[in-house]
């Protein structure tokens, strides 16, 4: 599903600062890989160089979703081809309602498959039952995206326009961060839900607490910018316990 | 030398309008001393302070109207309509009568407070700063216009439907709206279409009254100059909103005077400007009363080379306590070869009093935009987005929600003609 090989970059601006120096992992379709790693270590970066944000420039290596190189392609082109990033920071957009956003998102992405718009009511009833799911008041759908949403609620609307999108392969950037425990259960279970064989998680945490509920089959630790181990579920209660040290000392 | 070259052929378009038009019987004294104001000043140059970045070089009485696609913003609104064309009143296509039976509208002689209006507004002495400012094409209007609308609607009344004044025709005409508006009276007023050169409007707010006044220069493609002159009496409300667009010139000018306590007036613009335009909105708020708030709100989006150009002033004369008067004006450059020139200026002659002003110009927010792409939304749904969130900011200051949608309407649909390029 996702192909991650090699892949080099550095900040356009400051092309002396390398922020990933070789990152190679693949993550199979059906599967739910985690990434832990210390502050700074690139694992935001991954996600958006992943996604196609501005600033970064790719030195080296390849991306590539479903065999299709994704490094070629237009954010929204991404987007259409099943890549979902769950931002660690989503942003504010004053003016710009949540409902027209989706609404939008979701026919520009079915118009770049080829297939057919979905209509006003299908669309309400979907978003109504998905945002009721996550525990999203209707009254938090018709604010502008994200405006006046406090750090959780932020969370769980990245996680309602994953239901909403169906994307292939989903990235979520420090999900459970900000997130109370009740929240924390609701966003597990929206993840769990949309687990199945044709779709892939790349899941970056800091905390054990959300591996507990979603299940990695794979975790990887990355540190300066390169995947320094990778293992099983009992990688992550490793580090839980021990921390990093013994790890970035090894590599 | 200059001068007389390009005042020539006005000087001479003015006599046979004299000579030859029925229309010229009205005020023929009027027009007489604002054609001399217009020809003593000549047409805008760069040296002019008030038209430094908007040089009107070559205007001819014959300039040629042009007409873009020709999409009426207030198409679907319920209106008492009255339809110019070729700056004559079309009868048949007009609510003329029903309008009548309602208000008062002057004949072709004009009507005993209709004078009222017109000395209030043109001959009156002007305070402060406000005289030192010609306007030429408030002048020409005045001199050559050759229909409009004078009308007074009784103290009291709230029109049910809005007045819509709509310019066709490909004669560069020009018209004119004389409005009086009674104590607690109500109406709106809206203007669409793009055959007038010149507009000229006085409209006289008396106690308590309320007007908006919603202006769709959309279908403009060649040039257009307004002159608005409001003067809002106490506890009086005004609210004034054009949409522009793609037009080669447009030069909206609105006088608001505050002239009795407690009253509150609004002057807002949205501009939508591709390729070679020119869009100017300039604004003069005089403050002559106590407790008055005003505010200017002017939105631009810019891309190819256009260039939007927002002039706003907030003088409050001594005496005039308590104001609060705010001006924003901002700009979103979709290109490099778009342009925003802002010139806010402040006079302020009494001291307990509230005024602020602010201007930016910039790209939209690479974030936000990135964040929309990275949900599938292609560049150009993703600015459509943004500018329309941004454009809203001046369209809320439209107090009715329905001509609200109208201006999104028109707004969205410049968008969707820029997406599609
Ligand atoms: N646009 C940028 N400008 C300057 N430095 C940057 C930029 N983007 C990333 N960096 C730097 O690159 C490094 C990696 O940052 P990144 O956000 O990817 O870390 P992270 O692993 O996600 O950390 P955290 O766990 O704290 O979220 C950091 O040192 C960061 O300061
Ligand atoms: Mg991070």
């Amino acid at each position: 599903m996702l192909k991650i090989d090699n892949l080099h970059c550095q900040l356009e601006e400051e092309p002396d600062t390398k922020i990933l120096k070789g990152v190679s992992l693949e993550v199979p379709a059906g599967e739910v890989h985690a990434i832990m790693g210390p502050n700074g270590s690139g694992k935001s970066t991954l996600s958006y160089v992943l996604s196609g944000r501005d600033g970064y420039e790719v030195t080296g290596g390849s991306a590539s979703i479903d065999g299709e190189d994704l490094l070629d392609m237009d954010p929204e082109e991404r987007a259409a081809a099943g890549l979902f990033l769950a931002f660690q920071y989503p942003v504010e957009i004053p003016g710009v309602g949540n409902m027209i956003f989706l609404r939008t998102a979701m026919n520009a992405q079915r118009k770049a498959r080829g297939e057919e718009e979905i209509s006003a009511p299908d669309f309400l009833k979907l978003v109504r039952a998905k945002a009721k799911e996550l525990n999203i008041s209707p009254e938090m759908m018709k604010r502008p995206v994200n405006v006046g949403f406090s750090g959780g609620e932020k969370k769980r609307n990245e996680i309602l326009q994953m239901a909403l999108l169906e994307p292939k392969m989903c990235i979520l950037d420090e999900t459970d961060s900000g997130l109370d425990v009740d929240a924390m259960k609701l966003v597990a279970g929206g993840v769990n839900a949309m687990r199945d064989a044709g779709r892939g998680f790349l899941v970056i945490t800091h905390y054990q607490r959300l591996l507990d509920h979603i299940k990695p089959d794979v975790v990887h630790i990355m540190s300066a910018g390169r995947i320094i181990e990778t293992g099983g579920p009992d990688l992550a209660l490793k580090v839980e316990n021990e921390g990093y040290a013994d790890l970035i000392g090894a590599a | 030398m200059d001068t007389v070259n390009t005042m020539t052929p006005w000087r001479e378009a003015f006599d046979a309008f004299i000579a030859n038009d029925e229309a010229a019987v009205m005020g023929a004294t009027a027009r007489a001393d604002a054609f001399a104001r217009f020809e003593a000043h000549g047409l805008p140059t760069r040296r002019h302070e008030y038209w430094k970045y908007t040089p009107v070089r070559d205007l001819l009485p014959g300039q040629e109207i042009l007409v873009r696609d020709g999409l009426d913003t207030f198409a679907d609104v319920e209106t008492y309509q009255i339809v110019f064309v070729d700056g004559r009143i079309d009868i048949s296509r007009s609510d003329r009568t029903a309008l009548a039976a309602l208000v008062e509208i002057a004949g072709p002689d004009g009507a005993p407070w209709m004078d009222g209006v017109f000395n209030a507004l043109q001959n009156r002495p002007i305070p402060g700063a406000m005289f030192q400012v010609e306007r030429p094409f408030a002048n020409l209007n005045l001199a050559m216009f050759t229909d409009g609308l004078a009308i007074r609607i009784p103290d009291g009344m709230t029109l049910d439907k809005p007045i819509h004044l709509r310019y066709e025709g490909v004669v560069p005409s020009h018209l004119r709206l004389e409005m009086l508006v009674g104590k607690g009276a109500s109406v709106t007023v809206l203007e669409s279409g793009a055959g007038a050169l010149t507009t000229g409007a006085e409209i006289v707010l008396e106690e308590g009254a309320s007007v908006d006044h919603l202006r769709s220069q959309t279908e403009v493609a060649g040039k257009q100059f307004t002159a608005l002159y409001a003067t809002v009496g106490a506890d009086a409300s005004l609210k004034s909103f054009t949409l522009c667009a793609d037009a080669a010139l447009i030069r909206n000018e609105t006088m608001v005077t505050m002239a009795g306590d407690n009253g509150s007036g609004s002057i807002a613009a949205g501009v939508m400007g591709m390729d070679d335009t020119l869009i100017d909105n300039t604004v003069y708020v005089s403050h002559e009363a106590e407790h008055c708030e005003s505010r200017q709100v002017i939105k631009s989006v810019l891309d190819g080379k256009a260039k939007s150009v927002f002039q706003g002033k907030i003088f409050v004369k001594k005496g005039a306590q308590k104001t609060d008067g705010y001006q924003i004006s901002q700009a979103v450059l979709l290109s490099d070869g778009a342009e925003f020139n802002a010139k806010p200026e402040l006079e302020i002659y009494a001291d307990d009093v509230i005024c602020s002003h602010g201007s930016t110009t910039g790209a939209l927010d690479e974030e936000a935009k990135f964040y929309l792409r990275s949900r599938g939304c292609t560049e150009r749904e993703a600015e459509a987005l943004l500018v329309a969130a941004f454009i809203d900011e001046a369209i809320l200051e439209i107090s009715d929600e329905t001509l609200q949608d109208r201006m999104r309407d028109t707004t969205d649909r410049w968008m969707s003609a820029r997406a599609g390029r």
